[in-house]
C-alpha cells in the first residue's frame, strides 16, 4: 500500500515528553480529519507505548525514544514506538492483563491491553537488553486532499 | 497544583486536564501529604474534568485505594467522560471501587 505521509520523532526518555508525543501523533492525524474518538483512542495508545519506553525500557535512566509514523492512502495509519532500553523477557506473559513487572509503583498492568483495545492491531517485537518496538494500526477515513503526492 | 476540598473527613479531589505517568506522580505526592491526615476518613475521585487518562491514572486511584483501605478509610469515583470511563471499565476499577451516581 502507497504511503502518501510519515514521520519520524526522536525524544529524550523524560516524562514531559509523553505530552509531546500525544501532541505531535494528533498533529499527523489532522489532516485525514479523525473523529475526536479516533484521535482519543491513538492518543491514549501512544502514551501507553511511550510511558513503557521511559519508565520500564529505560527504568527512568536517560535514553532516546523513537515515534514513527505513517498515513497509507487506503487511511491507515501505523506506529512505531522504539527504544534502545531493557527489553522484554516474556512478550506473551507481559500483554496479559494485569500482568506488571512494576507492582510497588503503582503500576496496573493494562498498558497493553489499553492499546489492544483502543487500536486495529499491535504487534510487539522485543529483545533482552536490546530493545522494544510496539507497531500499532488503525483504519482512519481516507482523507482525499492527502491523495495526490507531494 | 490539586483542585481539592477537604469537608467533614472527606477529600474531594477534583482531576483536571491530561492525567498520564507524569502528572499521576506530581497527584500522588500532593495527595499523600493531605490524606497522611488521620481525621481523613474518605477520599473522592472526581473525573469529569479530565480530557485524558492513561493507564496511569488507574496505577494512582489503585494506590489510593490501598493507602485508605489499610486505615480503614474508603474511596469512591465519580465518572468522567466516555474515553476516561473507558479506561476505567476496561480495568475493572469498580469492582473494587465505589461509583457514585
Ligand atoms: N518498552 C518496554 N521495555 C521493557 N519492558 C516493557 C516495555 N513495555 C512493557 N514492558 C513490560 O511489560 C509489562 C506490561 O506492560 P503494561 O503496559 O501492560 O503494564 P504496566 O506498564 O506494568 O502497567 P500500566 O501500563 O497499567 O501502568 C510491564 O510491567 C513491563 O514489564
Ligand atoms: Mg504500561
Amino acid at each position: 500500500m502507497k504511503t502518501v505521509n510519515e514521520m519520524r520523532l526522536d525524544f529524550r526518555s523524560r516524562p514531559e515528553n509523553e505530552a509531546l508525543a500525544r501532541m505531535v501523533i494528533s498533529a499527523f492525524m489532522m489532516p485525514v480529519n479523525p473523529t475526536l474518538e479516533q484521535l482519543g483512542d491513538v492518543k491514549t495508545a501512544v502514551s501507553e507505548a511511550v510511558t513503557n519506553a521511559i519508565v520500564h525500557g529505560y527504568r527512568d535512566r536517560k535514553g532516546l525514544v523513537r515515534m514513527r509514523a505513517w498515513l497509507q492512502e487506503d487511511g491507515e495509519l501505523l506506529i512505531e514506538v522504539c527504544d534502545k532500553g531493557c527489553g522484554i523477557e516474556n512478550v506473551a506473559q507481559a500483554r496479559q492483563p494485569f500482568f506488571t513487572t512494576m507492582e510497588g509503583s503503582e503500576r496496573s498492568g493494562m498498558g497493553f491491553t489499553v492499546m489492544e483495545s483502543f487500536m486495529d492491531s499491535v504487534d510487539v517485537v522485543s529483545q533482552v537488553d536490546n530493545g522494544t518496538i510496539v507497531r500499532m494500526r488503525k483504519r482512519l477515513t481516507p482523507a482525499l486532499c492527502l491523495m495526490r503526492d507531494a | 497544583m490539586l483542585n481539592y476540598e477537604k469537608r467533614d473527613g472527606t477529600v474531594y479531589v477534583r482531576l483536571d486536564g491530561e492525567l498520564d505517568h507524569r502528572r499521576a506522580g506530581e497527584i500522588r505526592a500532593e495527595l499523600d501529604g493531605l490524606i497522611a491526615d488521620p481525621s481523613v476518613k474518605r477520599l473522592v475521585f472526581d473525573l469529569n474534568g479530565l480530557e485524558f487518562m492513561d493507564s496511569s491514572g488507574i496505577g494512582m486511584m489503585i494506590g489510593r485505594y490501598k493507602l485508605m483501605k489499610n486505615r480503614g478509610g474508603s474511596v469512591a469515583v465519580m465518572p468522567g467522560g466516555r474515553r476516561v470511563e473507558r479506561i476505567m471499565e476496561l480495568s475493572g476499577l469498580y469492582e473494587i471501587i465505589e461509583k457514585m451516581a
